[in-house]
């Protein structure tokens, strides 16, 4: 595994539900991890080389450790199988990010549905609502009871938190929760496809910009994160230099003697960006959006590396 | 280890006139006295060490900004206006507008400027250098940010002489209530309701920074009440911190020749240029945190509830991390600096300045071969800024 920034240990595995295992994460040696907001997830890079990301479910005011929770997807791409059955404590896995695509922005109140580990990414946000004081609730839809992560955590928050497995209750009934439009309530809704398109589908009357949703699928993943050294051109200033896997872009570059300001070296605070030419960057950052990172236009060498054997920077 | 060291203390006052004219005396005695010294004249824990800073800086869970970030402690004290929605807030109200803030004044965010602004820096620069001497501090450091940042953010022509005094007050009242508080003061009212009115949707031009923020509060990403605030945020630390950065490259280069000529051979050089400046004089020198709990700092405890004044300006010449710290020098890679802070407050605006110092710094490299300084560069005294009143040259055209 890269000796970069950005390898983490396994600190702790748990299995917390049926089919669902918690993994702790932390820097092999203590370090702060960077910041994170609710509703952000990481890209974890295995050591198979697949690449995943999970939503963080922890407390962002432990510094030390970053928790997702990973369900066991029978009709998955083995990330994770690979996780239920092969990793272990003391293993190493590459992680990108924090990125947020689902911020929790302020609000009065909140209405927050999940469907199965779509529950990830809403804990902190609960965890949060209820510190700012906002009237929320929580309703939670699983198969069983017993496949339903975080129901103790959970338990603490009373009357809340709205528990329905299917087996028991049959499937959310989702129009009954948004039939009417509340003025001040955000919906904040993570699940499968199906809980998603109810949920749009009942949310017609509420006004825009009220909802929010993230999918949770197994679904289409990037290309594997590659260990091979790759070469760097500098277009500009004329050079080429191999990166291994123990070294950033940022700093082979710089020692080749490109003149790239860096500030944060995590990927957060935009200084380092550099346009890229050509080649697919192996973005680590927690800038880009999807989109943006789509565009493999610019990259942020402090963290990402190349997907390609070779990249082109405007250097 | 939880060794305990003897707690130094040391009763020089930072923002005494000697210490605001120069201060390189009293952080070199307060880097070596410790990682923490007590100052007896305020009651509070400096660190002037870079380590010791950067981590401070970064440790918002330990070291609370709500509390506020200047001397005045907000759980005690009532502060002179609502406390700022980004740089007196800690998660998790700080998420929500800081995420709305670093969208809009990001680097890709702002390519859409660079050509007006580059074009606007020539245009002036040209102007300028018609004159056989001038000063560059009213002439250039504060000209150009003033002709593109009201722009950018989109307020109005008139009264746009209050952003300076406005910032300058803001910046003095993270310190003491000393002179420099009290001389300002009567302006204060007024300069706050010129301020306040700014801020207003109706006040801004659509697609400025400032109308951006009220799209943002219309898409429900902040709050409509959030907004006006989080424009003040730019219209109070926009301003004076642009200027005295820029003010503090212009001093660098009149007064180091060879650094001049070394960026005009590599113009790839120019955003390291003003970083390194911004390590070398800090422009904004200080600020302070609030201790949550007890909490250690290399061997020492701050009690919770303690306020610690971070030395930004005494970190960045750390001889424990930078080499000639007091050289101002282009081949220094000058990243890590903490002259913007670092961590979860990093300045959010410093791409608008970095854009700014190289719209600037590029026109000016184009017609000049040296600087001169014509006369005593002179301070400006201000309780946080490194800032300047005057910096007469003249300059030798290509
Ligand atoms: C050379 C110029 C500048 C310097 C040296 C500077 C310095 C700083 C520093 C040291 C901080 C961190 C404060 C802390 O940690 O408590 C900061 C924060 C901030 N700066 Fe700047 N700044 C500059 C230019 C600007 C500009 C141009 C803008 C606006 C466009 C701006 C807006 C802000 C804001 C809003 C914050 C608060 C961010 C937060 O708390 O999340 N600054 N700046
Ligand atoms: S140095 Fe901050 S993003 Fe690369």
């Amino acid at each position: 595994m890269s000796a970069n920034v950005a390898t983490l240990t396994v600190a702790a595995k748990d299995e917390i539900a049926e089919g669902v295992v918690a993994l702790t994460l932390a820097d092999p040696g203590g370090a702060r991890l960077p910041d994170w907001t609710p509703g952000a997830h990481i890209d974890v890079v295995l050591p198979n080389g697949m690449t995943r990301q999970f939503s963080l479910c922890g407390d962002r005011w432990d510094t030390r450790v970053y928790r997702i929770g990973v369900l066991r997807e029978p009709h998955g791409r083995g990330g994770s199988a690979y996780v239920h059955d092969v990793l272990r404590p003391g293993d190493l896995v590459g992680v990108g990010g924090p990125r947020n695509n689902f911020p929790l922005v302020p609000s009065a109140g909140y209405l927050f549905i999940a469907g199965g580990i779509g529950i990830t990414p809403l804990l902190p946000m609960i965890h949060q609502a209820d510190l700012l004081g906002a009237e929320w609730n929580l309703l939670y839809g699983g198969r069983r009871r017993a496949s339903m992560a975080f129901r103790e955590r959970l338990a603490g928050y009373g009357g809340r938190v709205h528990l329905r497995p299917e087996d028991e209750s049959g499937l959310l009934d989702v129009p009954a929760w948004l039939g009417t439009p509340r003025p001040g309530v955000r919906v904040y809704c993570c699940g499968p496809p199906p809980l998603l398109a109810a949920v749009q589908a009942a949310f017609r009357s509420w006004p825009a910009h009220a909802l929010r949703t993230e999918r949770f699928t197994a679904g289409a993943q990037d290309a594997p994160a590659r260990e091979e050294p790759f070469d760097v051109e500098l277009r500009r200033s004329g050079g080429t230099v191999t990166v291994g896997p123990d070294r950033s872009v940022l700093d082979a570059v710089r020692r080749a003697g490109a003149d790239v300001l860096s500030s944060c070296r995590q990927g957060t605070c935009g200084t380092c960006e550099t346009t890229v030419l050509d080649g697919d960057p192996d973005h680590r950052d927690s800038i880009l959006t999807d989109h943006e990172r789509a565009a493999n236009d610019c990259m942020f060498p402090c963290v990402s590396r190349s997907r390609t054997d070779r990249l082109v920077l405007d250097l | 280890m939880t060794e305990t060291l003897a707690l130094p203390t040391d009763d020089t006052d930072p923002f005494g006139p000697e210490a605001l004219e120069d201060p390189a005396e009293l952080h070199a005695t307060l880097r070596e006295a410790g990682p923490v010294v007590y100052l007896t004249r305020y009651g509070v824990y400096a660190v002037a060490r870079y380590k010791h800073v950067r981590a401070a800086l970064v440790d918002w869970q330990d070291f609370q900004s709500a509390a506020g970030v200047g001397l005045s402690n907000f759980r005690y004290e009532r502060p002179w206006r609502a406390p700022s929605l980004l740089l007196e807030a800690d998660p998790p109200h700080h998420d929500a507008p800081r995420r709305v803030l670093s969208g809009i004044l990001g680097p890709r965010a702002l390519r859409r400027l660079r050509e007006q602004w580059f074009a606007v820096a020539d245009e002036l620069v040209g102007r300028v250098l018609a004159e056989p001497e001038f000063d560059a501090v009213p002439a250039l450091a504060e000209a150009f940010p003033l002709r593109v940042f009201p722009d950018a953010v989109g307020i109005g022509r008139e009264g746009r002489e209050n952003l300076l005094p406005y910032g300058d007050f803001a910046f003095n009242a993270f310190g003491p209530g000393n002179d420099l508080v009290n001389r300002a003061a009567p302006d204060v009212p007024r300069l706050s309701r010129w301020v306040d009115r700014q801020c207003a949707r109706e006040a801004l031009a659509a697609d400025g920074f400032g109308a951006r923020i009220w799209a943002a509060a219309d898409r429900g990403d902040i709050t409509p009440d959030q907004a006006p605030l989080v424009v003040r945020s730019l219209l109070t630390a926009g301003v004076d911190t642009t200027v005295h950065g820029l003010a503090a490259v212009l001093y660098a280069f009149a007064t180091n020749p060879g650094q001049w000529q070394r960026l005009r051979e590599r113009p790839a050089l120019t955003r390291a240029a003003f970083d390194e400046a911004v390590r070398w004089q800090s422009p904004v020198q200080t600020f302070f945190r609030t201790a949550t709990t007890d909490t250690r700092i290399g061997g020492t405890t701050i009690p919770g509830g303690g306020k610690i004044l971070m030395f930004l300006g005494a970190a960045n010449r750390d001889p424990r991390r930078w080499d000639r710290p007091d050289e101002f020098d282009l081949d220094r890679d000058p990243s890590g600096q903490v002259g913007f802070g670092m961590g979860l407050h990093q300045c959010v605006g410093q791409h608008v300045a970095r854009l700014e110092a190289e719209a600037l710094l590029t026109a000016l490299a184009h017609r000049v071969t040296r600087f001169e300084l014509t006369g005593p560069p002179r301070r400006h005294h201000n309780n946080t800024l490194r800032a300047w009143e005057s910096l007469p040259m003249r300059a030798r055209v290509a």
